[in-house]
This record gives structure tokens, C-alpha cells and sequence, in this order.
């Protein structure tokens, strides 16, 4: 074994000094310096851009590590957005609210649509435990159903991406056609309260815009053990060759099919942050575009970055939003030349941008912090380290 | 159908046709424990295309391959390799994007579920055996290299690392020293001495100097049929050989 004082840079560790250091970063960003400097319907507003970066972050292992392209996201976001709103909305429906409806109790929607009874799949969603349970298991049932069926077949690249963006249209189509159970084009709207708690005013939105907070860090830590797993280097070994993975013993399909359906989880709490912090959910977060966008928010951030796919989300969100108020027009065809140049100039987007030019300068300042952590490490994994017990044992 | 046997691998009637094409037609051979193989054949005579059926690579059209009486044809590729069944692929096949370590870690046996490779932990005992293997195919002090700056030669030597961590009971090696130097086809002709012990070994090599090292066995393949078997002197005087393959 290794002496402790000089530490084996292969012992692998969940965290390097300059990764942690980004991290550190990022908190301050979300949690100091936009809440200071944002009014709270601007922090609204960035907490809704925050939603997104959950689903690029899924995007990251799926389709920068793994090699994945979903183009489908955006029914993995909807389906957590719609659980989260139906609970919303039945808590919404009492029958002193809906008093002057021709069956009161139900969600106005239903009524408007002839409905006289609560449609038997939304009854546990009367249920908090249930729905939350509901927000990620779900899309995680949906994504190893289309996982199971694709990768065991083969099924991959540019295929794979079409088919998900068929059932990205598809299920756009199913909401919008089954208004009576789905709320239609409008969505599901005019959501209240959460438990009684008025999810409506600023200081609410305030509050969820932490929890959103909260919420990221730990889909965030969970993709980067991922990542740091044995699991993350045979994902970008699949990428790599595939097939020389099944040769090395691996059965290729369930790792994708595990990747998907951590991206489909993570996709799916970002939704239901989105429902509590916009207050809807509506079909147009559903389909081909938005699944789109969410693949340019990654891509611009940086396809292999967890952080740069989160500040890529903020980054283009934020640039939607000041553009599109200018020049409504344009917006959609900036969007595509953006997408375009980042793929052929920048495929590594903003964090490829920082590993060439800063990355070096940072690693070099934090070397020692980093040595010191390599060696703490070291002391906890190699068990020889604790001196006392090996004299002991003599 | 087939009868139990003392072959290690046992190929009967391993037939596969590509639109009607047969790349692989009728084949039978059998491979004895600790026996080193060698196929040799003109281009396209269907050597990979053997491999390939018998790691599960390509499907067979019909008949079996019976690897310690366990029929592979049935098998998933990956299946196949837990069986005890290696092959190196005749253009490298590595890792690019990933260090020397990493590709050897990856082939490493064990942890093959997702959460197997979840909870997967480097120790001190497999760092040790990665050194040791790197060792071995000359490669220690680039560890931590990317794969994807290594020579050609050196990736061949990876990829032979890569199969020999896995310990397979038997090798399949295609073309192992194809588009080496004159100094590193030696150095991989003494490492596959080396590693060729304990075990079969199947190869597929044109050259016939190397062959001639190492095969206790040569079966010489030719539109996908057998033409020749038997002690590397017997298929060199025999006149079939000389005019299809060794006369050119
Ligand atoms: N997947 C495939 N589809 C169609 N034809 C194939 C396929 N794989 C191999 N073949 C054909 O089968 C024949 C045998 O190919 P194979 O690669 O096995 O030859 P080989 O003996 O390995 O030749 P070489 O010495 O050049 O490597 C060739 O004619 C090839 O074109
Ligand atoms: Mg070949």
C-alpha cells in the first residue's frame, strides 16, 4: 500500500478541491446573491429557470456521459408538474369553493367538461405521501418502460431521440384531447394552496424558491455520486463503444436504462417545483419545444457539466426572457443559431469554455487544498492508515 | 442434439449467411484445454466472422457452440463472457476517454450489476492487480494517461490487458500483432507466451512467422469452410493451402 504522506492520485475520491470550490460557488449564487440582488418576482422568475436546470442536469448523464439523446425530457417534467398540480387543484376544488359548479367538489375543468365524478386515478392524489411518491415514480415507471423496450432491442442515436420525441408529441396530443380529465390546452391552473399554506403570495414564492434550492443540491450531489461511481466511467464507456462494454461483461441495456430513468426523476421533480412556483402546468411544457430547449439549456451549459448545465439553464432562460420581450419574433431563431453555433463551435458549451482557459489557473491555486484533502481521503479509505492498531498488531 | 465432450470448445455445423451469403458455412472444430489455436485464411475468408459467433458478437444461422458443454449460441454477449469466454477485436477496441487505469478497472471482474457498479470501491486490492496487469503489458507508467493518446501498439497491449484481467478460460485474440513494429511484435509475442498459459487460446493471425511461434494447432478457414487442419509443418506442405493462401 500507498504511504499516507504521499497520496495515491488514484484512490478515488467523491469530491477535488476545485470541485467542491464550484460548488461552493454555485450555493453562493443561488442562495446569497440572486436572492439580494432580485426583486421577488424576478427571484420568481429565476426559480422557475432553476426547475429547467433540473432536467438539464439529467440531461448531462443521460446524453453528455451516456451518450443518450432524449429529446423527450419535457413528458418526464410535465408528468411531475401535472402530479403535483393535481394535488394542488383537488386541494383547490372544495366544495365551498366550487359551490356554483353543477357537481361542486370536482376541479372546474371537469365540470366545464360534463364530468359528475372525480375520476378514480385522481382520488389518491388526494393524498400528499401519494403524490409526492407519485412526482417520481411515475416518469421513473414510464422511462424503464421506454427504456426496457428500446435499449434491449438496440435501440439508440438517432432513433432514440425520434421515438422519444414521438411520445413527446404524442403525449401532448393525449392532454390536450382528454380535457375533461387533463384540464386541455389550459392546463391545470388557479392552484392555491399546499396544505393550507397559500402558495400564492410573494413570501411563498420566496420560501419555494429555497426549497427549489434545496432540492437542485441534492439532485446535484446525487448525479455527481453517480457520476464518481464505477457506473458514471461505464456510461462514458458506452459512449464510447458500446459495444466493447457487453464484451468487458456488461449488460449495456440496464445501465442505460438506469441513466434514463434517473434523468426522468430528476426531469420530474424540477416539474413539480415549476407547478408550486408558477402556480400551472400547462401542455406547451410538454411537448417537442420545450424537450427541445431543454436539450439547447444543456448544451450551451455544457453537455458533460452538472454545474455548467444549471447556470446553462439560468443563462438562456434569462436571455429568453430579456430578448423575448424586445423582439418576440426573433427569439425562436435566435435560439436555433445559438444551438447551432454552440454544437459546431462550442461542443463542450460554457464548461468546456472554463476548461480551456480557467480551469488550469484555479486547479494551480487550489493544488494544496487539494492535496491536503487527497491525503484525508486516503487516511479513511486505506485501512492500514491508523498507526496505532498495525503496532498493535506486531 | 450434441453429445457431451471433453472439448473445452466444441463448434458443430456453425453455419451464418448474410443475405444469402454464407461468410461461415457448415464449420466444426474442436479446441482442447490449454490448446493454442491459430486460424489463418485468406481476406474474407470469414476468421472475425467465427469469432464474432462464438462471443455472441454476430448470430449464427444454425448449429451449436458448446463452450465446457454449455451451449454459447443461446447466450447474451455479455452472458458469454461470465461463462469464461475473452476476445480482443482486431482494430483496438478501448476506451478512449478514459485513462489506462480506468479502461483496466472497468474490465475488471466483478460489480457487473448497476448497482453493483453503484456501490463499487476501489481498494488496495485492485489497484494492486491493475498494477501488476499494466506491468505486464508494458503500459505502468501510463496510468494515467488517456487511452486515446496511446500508440497504436500500446492500444493493442490495453486491449490485451483489458481481456486478461478478466481471467477468461479461453482467448480469442484477432490479429494481435497486426500493424505493430518489428520491436513491439516481439514484446507481444513473449507477453502472449506468457498469458497463454493455464488456458485455450483461439488467434487469427496472417503472420506466419508469429503463427508459427506459437501454434500448437493451425485450422486454415477459406470461403468459410475448413480447407486444412492440423500441425502448423502439415498445413504449410499441403498443396490446397499453397495455392489458396501461402502460395501468394
Ligand atoms: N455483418 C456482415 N454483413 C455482411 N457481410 C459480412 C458481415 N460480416 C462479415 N461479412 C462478410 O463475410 C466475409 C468474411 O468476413 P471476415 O471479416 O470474417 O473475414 P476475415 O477472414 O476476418 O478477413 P480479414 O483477414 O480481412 O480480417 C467477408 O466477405 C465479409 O464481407
Ligand atoms: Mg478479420
Amino acid at each position: 500500500m500507498s504511504d499516507v504522506s504521499t497520496p495515491d492520485p488514484r484512490q478515488s475520491r467523491l469530491f477535488t478541491a476545485s470541485e467542491l470550490l464550484g460548488y461552493l460557488v454555485l450555493a453562493a449564487v443561488i442562495f446569497i446573491v440572486l436572492p439580494s440582488v432580485l426583486d421577488a418576482f424576478r427571484l420568481n422568475l429565476f426559480g422557475k429557470y432553476l426547475s429547467y436546470a433540473f432536467v438539464a442536469i439529467g440531461l448531462v448523464l443521460c446524453w453528455g456521459v451516456g451518450g443518450i439523446l432524449s429529446l423527450g425530457q419535457g413528458v418526464f417534467f410535465g408528468l411531475g408538474g401535472y402530479c403535483m398540480a393535481m394535488f394542488l387543484k383537488l386541494e383547490a376544488s372544495t366544495p365551498e369553493n366550487t359551490s356554483i359548479q353543477s357537481t361542486p367538489g370536482i376541479p372546474d375543468f371537469m365540470d366545464w367538461n360534463q364530468l359528475t365524478e372525480l375520476p378514480w386515478w385522481w382520488v389518491p392524489f388526494n393524498s400528499l405521501t401519494f403524490t409526492v411518491v407519485a412526482i417520481v415514480v411515475v416518469p421513473v415507471i414510464l422511462a424503464f418502460i421506454i427504456g426496457f423496450a428500446m435499449f434491449t432491442r438496440r435501440v439508440g442515436g438517432v432513433y432514440f431521440a425520434i421515438i422519444t420525441q414521438a411520445i413527446a408529441a404524442i403525449a401532448t396530443i393525449l392532454i390536450i384531447g382528454q380535457q375533461g380529465f387533463t384540464g386541455g390546452v389550459n392546463g391545470i391552473t388557479d392552484l392555491r394552496t399546499l396544505m393550507g399554506w397559500d402558495i400564492r403570495p410573494d413570501s411563498a414564492k420566496t420560501a419555494l424558491y429555497f426549497v427549489n434550492g434545496v432540492l437542485l443540491f441534492a439532485v446535484l450531489f446525487v448525479a455527481h455520486m453517480i457520476l464518481k461511481s464505477k457506473a458514471g466511467r461505464l456510461m462514458i464507456a458506452i459512449r464510447d463503444r458500446e459495444d466493447r462494454v457487453r464484451f468487458s461483461g456488461y449488460n449495456v441495456a440496464n445501465f442505460k436504462i438506469f441513466v434514463f430513468c434517473a434523468g426522468a426523476a430528476f426531469a420530474a421533480i424540477g416539474g413539480a417545483m415549476f407547478t408550486l412556483q408558477v402556480g400551472f402546468i400547462s401542455p406547451t411544457l410538454v411537448g417537442i419545444v420545450p424537450s427541445i430547449y431543454m436539450v439547447i439549456f444543456c448544451a450551451v451549459g455544457g453537455r458533460l457539466s452538472l454545474l455548467g448545465a444549471v447556470y446553462g439553464a439560468l443563462l438562456v432562460n434569462w436571455a429568453q426572457t430579456t430578448f423575448s420581450e424586445s423582439f418576440p419574433e426573433l427569439w425562436l431563431l435566435a435560439m436555433g443559431a445559438l444551438f447551432i453555433a454552440v454544437v459546431m463551435a462550442f461542443p463542450l458549451g460554457l464548461a468546456g469554455l472554463y476548461d480551456d482557459y480557467l480551469k488550469r489557473h484555479i486547479d494551480r491555486l487550489l493544488a494544496p487544498v487539494d492535496r491536503m484533502m487527497m491525503r484525508r481521503a486516503a487516511r479513511k479509505t486505506s485501512p492500514k492508515a491508523p498507526a496505532p492498531t498495525a503496532q498493535a498488531a506486531e | 442434439m450434441v453429445a457431451s465432450t471433453d472439448y473445452l470448445l466444441a463448434v458443430e455445423g456453425l453455419t451464418v449467411s448474410f443475405d444469402g451469403f454464407r461468410a461461415v458455412d457448415d464449420l466444426s472444430f474442436y479446441v482442447d484445454k490449454n490448446e493454442i489455436r491459430v486460424i489463418i485464411g485468406p481476406n474474407g475468408a470469414g476468421k472475425t466472422t467465427v469469432l464474432d459467433l462464438i462471443c455472441g458478437r454476430t448470430k449464427a444461422t444454425g448449429g451449436s457452440v458448446q463452450f465446457k458443454n454449455r451451449e454459447l449460441l443461446k447466450m447474451r454477449e455479455d452472458q458469454i463472457v461470465h461463462a469464461g469466454v475473452g476476445r480482443k477485436f482486431q482494430t483496438p477496441s478501448i476506451y478512449d476517454d478514459l485513462t489506462v487505469f480506468e479502461n483496466l478497472e472497468l474490465s475488471t471482474p466483478g460489480s457487473y450489476t448497476v448497482f453493483g457498479a453503484l456501490a463499487f470501491k476501489r481498494t488496495g486490492e485492485v489497484i494492486a492487480r491493475i498494477e501488476e496487469i499494466a506491468e505486464m503489458i508494458f503500459l505502468s507508467d501510463l496510468l494515467d494517461q488517456k487511452a486515446a493518446l496511446l500508440s497504436h501498439g500500446q492500444k493493442q497491449w490495453l486491449e490485451i490487458g483489458m481481456l486478461l484481467i478478466q481471467d477468461p478460460e479461453l482467448l480469442m485474440l484477432d490479429e494481435p500483432v497486426a500493424g505493430m513494429s518489428v520491436a513491439e511484435r516481439k514484446k507481444t509475442a513473449e507477453l502472449l507466451n506468457t498469458i497463454t498459459k493455464g488456458r485455450s487460446v483461439l488467434v487469427v493471425e496472417h503472420d506466419m512467422k508469429f503463427v508459427e511461434d506459437i501454434a500448437h494447432k493451425v485450422t486454415v478457414l477459406h470461403q468459410g469452410k475448413i480447407l486444412a487442419e492440423g500441425s502448423m509443418d502439415a498445413v504449410q506442405a499441403d498443396p490446397k493451402v499453397i495455392e489458396v493462401y501461402l502460395g501468394h
